[in-house]
């Protein structure tokens, strides 16, 4: 495949993307390391900087809010892609039945996923809204609650109200990679077994959940990806409120930057948060890596 | 074989839920943006507008109105954002995937380019934000172009690679032997062939920059850059008491996207779908 001759030539092709990803990436990344260790802050005044060694990751781990918004990030990461994988496989095995309508459905599923994220926010906070939301109205009228709620002002209640919000916009993906996975099963297949008496649920858990296990697994890691960084939803929702009850990492670090004004220290908890992610990133390769090699093989 | 009446009947409910799960908050958001604001602060609701009321948008649209002035300076920013970042991601992306295809560059490279944006923006934002205070660069439309382009620029060329996998080599021989240069063969010969990849990858890399919100809300402060998204977040932050208004920016910021999206739905689809699975 490779080779009309010239083989330096991939360098010189390569060169402006390469630039581009070293300045704005790698160069920055490069920095926050270096930063976070040192006890540098975000200020006019001419303050020397002194580097500090480990001292901001000892006190980043050990540090009870940290680990919070950690532990929850990785709930919300959790909760919101397994309802949406649960919800996603759902509407794909559903769009790939025979009914009238089904092309326009698969087309209107398309819609969560083009809402931008911050009008999507928004939209759940005004549905969510404790006097005059459509939630309320809705639960009201149809009898299931008496009074108002606050849907978001409830510690206990306003992380998983906002991941309703997030799995409304994507599962949409999901089911768009499910569907087309579902598409490429040999009709026969699902045939014979049904001939040999499988029930459904036994013919999904033996044929069609294998088959599109694979690309599940690959768009699954991705959505973690997504997930865990989530930061945007949670500014316009609650901005990490009640109580802390949805501050996830970024809006930690975010916080510990922007409104501490850190640099040395946020910069230790973001190499944290960025090490977990480089897990799930690798996890991502090694997943297409298979994906691909079980496709050529 | 013949379905048998209560699977119909489940299906059909099924789809129903779908589609009201699907649509219920988006009509939900239109029909704030087109309530009065007394209906819109009864309680329990009334559903269904007593009037429709249009007032909003004439306001949003109307440069004159403080909120209009906003409005469209912001759309006005997102539109020359997203735009210019897909246009510089396009131009460097195209070649670089072609050094994938055709000039066996090591796909392991093109795995860290999708990595270094796959990190949480955290990890860049501090260093990206000093250094270009320190240029007086920050609240100006072309540094978000800039990081915008290297926040597109690894899908890009990931997705243009796929494309530019499955295109005949023969014809790129056949210039080859002509002593065509490889820039000349790429103008000349691949990208006529690629245009509908171009058009996808545009698309989709057009889609994800007028989503972004995180490096605009740090790197934006006044009407002359801030993007949709932030200003969205402004409004819905600010002491609006009628909350149709901002329904209503809500709804106009959405119209770009679901057309695009709706109008080119195979399109997207199926470069969402190999975008995501592929690798």
């Amino acid at each position: 495949m490779s080779g009309i001759g010239k083989s330096n030539e991939k360098w010189i092709l390569l060169a402006p993307a390469i630039t581009v990803l070293l300045l704005i990436t790698a160069l920055p990344f490069v920095q926050t390391f270096g930063q976070s260790f040192t006890d540098a802050k975000i200020t006019a005044l001419d303050r020397p900087t002194l580097w500090i060694g480990l001292e901001n990751y000892i006190y980043a781990l050990s540090d009870p809010y940290f680990r919070e918004a950690i532990g929850r990030t990785l709930y919300f990461t959790i909760t919101s892609v397994g309802l949406e994988v649960i919800i996603g496989v759902g509407v794909a095995l559903l769009l790939n039945q025979a009914f009238r309508g089904r092309t326009l459905m698969r087309a209107l599923i398309i819609l969560p996923w083009a809402v931008p994220t911050i009008v999507n926010a928004l939209a759940w906070r005004l549905i969510y809204h404790p006097d005059y939301g459509a939630l309320n109205s809705i639960l009201l009228q149809t009898g299931l609650i008496d009074n108002y709620r606050s849907w978001l002002g409830d510690p206990k209640m306003a992380m998983n109200m906002v991941i309703l919000a997030d799995v409304w916009k994507n599962f949409p993906l999901i089911a768009y990679v499910a569907l087309a996975s579902l598409q490429t099963i040999p009709g026969d297949l699902l045939k014979a077994a049904a001939v040999e008496g499988a029930r459904p649920w036994k013919r999904f858990r033996a044929i069609t959940l294998p088959w599109i296990m694979g690309p599940l697994m690959v768009v699954l890691i991705l959505r973690m990806i997504e997930a865990f960084r989530v930061f945007d939803i949670i500014y316009i929702m609650t901005r990490g409120g009640p109580s802390d009850s949805t501050k996830t990492a970024s809006f930690y670090v975010y916080q510990e930057y922007f409104n501490y004004l850190r640099s040395g220290s946020g910069s230790s908890y973001a190499i944290i948060v960025a090490g977990i992610s480089a897990v799930l990133i690798l996890a991502y390769y090694v997943g297409t890596r298979q994906q691909n090699n079980g496709a050529n093989a | 074989m013949k379905r048998r009446p209560l699977h119909s009947v489940l299906l059909y409910t099924a789809v129903l839920f779908l589609a009201i799960f699907t649509l219920a908050p988006l009509v939900w958001l239109v029909l704030m943006s087109i309530s009065t604001p007394t209906d819109l602060t009864t309680v329990p609701l009334n559903w269904i507008p007593s009037q429709i009321d249009l007032s909003r948008y004439a306001q949003l649209l109307n440069i004159n109105d403080g909120s209009g002035a906003r409005f469209l300076a912001a759309l006005r920013n997102s539109m020359l954002t997203a735009g210019g970042a897909t246009l510089i991601a396009l131009i460097v992306a195209i070649p670089a995937a072609y050094a994938f295809t055709r000039r066996g560059a090591p796909m392991i490279l093109l795995f860290v380019f999708l990595a270094t944006i796959m990190m949480p923006p955290i990890t860049y934002v501090l260093p990206l934000y000093q250094i270009f205070g320190s240029f007086g660069m920050l609240n100006n439309t072309v540094t978000l172009i800039i990081v915008y382009c290297a926040l597109l620029l690894p899908f890009a060329t990931w997705l243009m690679k796929a494309n530019l996998d499955v295109l005949p080599i023969e014809i790129e021989h056949a210039a080859f032997m002509e002593g065509a240069s490889t820039i000349t063969t790429l103008r000349r010969v691949v990208l006529p062939l690629a245009l509908p990849a171009i058009a996808a990858t545009g698309m989709l890399s057009f889609l994800v920059a007028w989503d972004e919100f995180f490096y605009a809300l740090i790197f934006t402060s006044d009407m002359s850059a801030k993007t949709l998204p932030v200003t969205i977040a402004d409004f819905a932050a600010g002491r609006v008491t009628d909350y149709g208004v901002i329904a209503a920016v809500g709804v106009l910021a959405t119209l770009p996207p679901a057309i695009l999206a709706i109008a080119f739905q195979r399109f997207i689809v199926s470069g969402l779908v190999a975008g995501s699975v592929k690798g």
